[in-house]
């Protein structure tokens, strides 16, 4: 009698012999993938236990996690934040100012929390920026935040290339920056396209219909068409972007998602009795709107797709291909200056 | 006011925050091993001992699959190390396994240079990887990591000591990779013999200043079997792929006439030890010490050796990317340099030449003139020979007319006479 799995190979020499394609046996159950000595099987190598070690190794080290929020002013940012991660996360929670001025200009205000669920230790910064879209006139005021972001970038990319370096770079990269609109009903305004638009390209962007429960599903369904539509034609690639599904599981599962986007999301940290169970939502006179009923609103959408599925995506593309075009756009820089060219390159500064 | 004015202002404070509710970030691991399920796993064994020590048969007992192999010659000029790459698959995880071979070792009748090759393929392993993350447009995740992840040296079971050719290669290899030194053919020693053996051997180690690889001792899961499993450093293995029968259980193991060792009983040697420890433990963390320490040092030491520094001797810190254009700029200086060196080389030569060859036309010329010269004293003397000719047959025809003339006029008067 003997159970566990057989170690299927196939063999590829790189030496100068022949290569030789084998296959042994398979199919059997495989056996619990735990360090106790399974009793008679010889069969089993064990090579599936890497990926408790791996885990093991992961929640040791901890993650990161950095979001930024954009949007003008009194869109809910900062309570759609608090929602998401069930606790006072945002910086005016933290600076205990419930009132605060529209600054003059757009400011870039990042703070840093460490949260811990079952084991799972986690650093996570939200990055505000105040300021953005208030002004009477706001030409480029996506700048200061694409140079943020540049700098993260640049931050990483300097620890990367020194020689004694340490042993994990901090990650201070965005990763994942959601976008509020403004529930106007019709379609985007100039500034939320020119925004997306640059912003994109080097980092993953989420946009989100920000106090939707203004919008009825009709109100709500035409928007989201309208917005869809925009972006198609100006050729924004919110997240998750089609060109980086990697395979067919990927796609379908993604395709639902971009079919849904932008996610109606409704934000509040005070807790109802509704139905005899205590829950989030806004207590108005014509009723509650539940945050995390999917019939009202679509946040439980929102942290499903930021948290519970695809946040590992997330940070993958962030550092393999954001971070990689800017490492190649930068270091192109540098040799273009090196031969004497000086910068002309108007394009690699685009912002 | 035009929003462009910025007021970054980077609160770093780092607090615990409690959570009100189930956020569900606690899937963050299973997220990232179900990526890393899909991308696969490479691990790299290099296997270093004398030939017919029992390698190739360690390996086919470890990963329990006969590996293609030949039996490796006993008359190699010098050590060689042959790589070669298998597929392998257990329940959903896929490992690319590269197994080392080091053909030759210790065969040689002098073997001062044998460690070479097995240095030089580590470091050829690590620059591959540096090249690939130095590059510009770079693909580190697709890139199939070669570089050596455990370095297993098989001691033969003499009983009493190392030889000096182990000490040598191992204190060689200890700051490029973990070493994990093990017993071969373990059924030849008895277990009172093992013991010493065991003592004898890590005293070596120790005073010879070796480092091998330690098993973590960290993390609580672990940290009990690992420091456990040092103490029984190093492993006495014994390998086998027959199958005999023992009791009512089948088992690996090798038959002699006095008894079955079996390979899997931990009263008889320490297979089972081994395999817990390099796959079923300690994988991820081989893998991560290659990555973190010894790539580290290997990427440090060759880019100081390439000149770059952290800081300037004024301890201003300079960027890699900077002293990297610095050099550069030195090296297009030099190129141009050279460039101008060769240009003036050719047009000197070429000058020369010029010269050369003028002064051959000129000679060419002379010649033509004096040849010209020639000709024309030639032709002259021609035209006076001419001249005299035509001058002797004029004088010659005007003779033959008059001579002609008298005879025509002579027979007539003969004729005259006769008449007469």
């Amino acid at each position: 009698m003997s159970s566990g799995s057989e170690v299927i190979s196939s063999y590829s020499s790189s030496s100068s012999s022949s290569s030789i394609m084998a296959e042994s046996v398979i199919q059997e159950m495989p056996p619990a993938m735990c360090l106790e000595k399974p009793s008679v099987d010889f069969s089993y190598v064990g090579i599936d236990a890497i990926l408790e070690q791996m885990r093991r190794k992961a929640m040791k080290q901890g993650f990161e996690l950095n979001i930024m929020v954009v949007g003008q002013s009194g869109l809910g940012k900062s309570t759609l934040m608090n929602t998401l991660f069930k606790s006072k996360v945002s910086r005016k929670s933290f600076l205990g100012t419930a009132e605060e001025k529209i600054p003059k200009t757009i400011e870039i205000k990042s703070i840093s929390h460490d949260v811990e669920e079952k084991g799972v230790r986690m650093k996570l910064t939200v990055i505000d920026t105040p300021g953005f879209g208030d002004q009477i006139n706001n030409e480029n005021c996506w700048q200061p935040i694409m140079k943020f972001i540049n700098d993260q970038y640049e931050q990483y990319l300097q620890e990367e290339i020194n020689i004694d370096r340490k042993k994990r770079i901090p990650d201070s990269r965005v990763h994942c920056c959601i976008y509020f609109i403004p529930p106007t009903g019709h379609c985007l305004r100039p500034l939320d396209v020119e925004f997306m638009r640059r912003l994109s390209k080097v980092v993953n962007i989420v946009p989100v219909i920000a106090k939707a429960d203004t919008l009825t599903l009709e109100e709500r369904d035409f928007f989201k068409k309208k917005i869809r539509e925009e972006l198609r034609a100006n050729g924004i690639d919110v997240y998750p972007q089609k060109e980086f599904d990697e395979d067919a599981e990927d796609r379908t599962i993604n395709e639902k998602i971009r079919e849904m986007i932008p996610f109606a999301v409704v934000g509040s940290d005070q807790e109802y009795q509704v139905n005899g169970r205590r829950l989030l939502g806004r207590k108005t006179k014509w009723g509650t709107i539940e945050v995390e009923n999917i019939a009202h609103c679509e946040f439980a959408y929102l942290r499903d797709l930021l948290i519970r599925t695809h946040m590992q995506n997330i940070k993958d593309i962030t550092s393999s291909i954001h971070y990689e075009m800017y490492r190649v756009r930068r270091l192109n820089e540098n040799n273009t200056q090196a031969n004497g060219l000086g910068d002309h390159h108007p394009a690699s500064h685009e912002i | 006011m035009a929003a462009t004015d910025v007021d970054i202002f980077s609160n770093e404070e780092k607090r615990n925050l409690s959570l009100g509710g189930h956020v569900g970030f606690d899937s963050l691991p299973d997220q990232l091993v179900s990526k890393s399920v899909t991308q696969g796993f490479c691990f790299n064994i290099l296997c270093v001992g004398e030939t017919g020590i029992g390698k190739s048969t360690l390996m086919n007992t470890l990963f329990n699959t006969m590996f293609e192999n030949e039996e490796a010659s006993h008359y190699q000029n010098g050590v060689y190390l042959r790589p070669r790459t298998y597929d392998l698959q257990e329940s959903n995880v896929h490992l690319k396994l590269t197994i080392v071979d080091t053909v030759g070792f210790g065969d040689q009748i002098n073997k001062e240079e044998s460690y070479k090759p097995i240095v030089d393929y580590i470091d050829t392993q690590f620059e591959n990887y540096l090249q690939e993350e130095l590059k510009i447009k770079r693909s580190l995740f697709n890139y199939h990591d070669t570089r050596i992840h455990i370095c297993l040296y098989f001691i033969s079971p003499t009983g009493h000591s190392l030889k000096s050719l182990d000490l040598v290669t191992m204190k060689k290899l200890d700051s490029k990779v973990n070493i994990i030194p093990i017993i071969a053919k373990a059924d030849t020693i008895s277990k009172s013999e093992l013991h010493k053996f065991k003592i004898k051997i890590m005293s070596e180690l120790v005073s010879n200043g070796v480092q091998i690889y330690q098993f973590p001792t960290d993390d609580e899961a672990v940290t009990e079997i690992n420091s456990s499993m040092n103490a029984h450093l190093p492993f006495a293995v014994v390998g086998s792929v027959e199958e005999v029968k023992v009791g009512n259980k089948t088992v690996r193991a090798r038959q002699y006439p006095w008894g079955v060792v079996q390979v899997e009983n931990e009263s008889h040697c320490d297979f089972v030890k081994l395999r817990e420890m390099l796959i079923r433990v300690n994988m991820e963390d081989l893998r991560e010490q290659t990555h973190a320490r010894h790539y580290e040092l290997y990427r440090r030491c060759k880019l100081e050796e390439m000149g770059f520094k952290d800081t300037d001797p004024d301890s201003q810190p300079f960027s890699l990317q900077e002293t990297y254009e610095a050099k550069r700029k030195e090296f297009l200086g030099d190129l141009q340099r050279k460039e101008e060196e060769m240009r003036q080389m050719f047009v000197n030569k070429v000058k020369e030449t010029e010269g050369e060859l003028k002064e051959k036309e000129r000679e060419l010329h002379e010649k033509f003139e004096q040849l010209k010269r020639m000709h024309q004293e030639e032709k002259r003397k021609v035209e006076e020979k001419r001249r005299d000719l035509e001058e002797e047959m004029n004088a010659f025809n005007r003779r033959k007319v008059a001579a002609e003339t008298l005879s025509l006029s002579q027979p007539l008067k003969k004729d005259k006479d006769k008449k007469n």
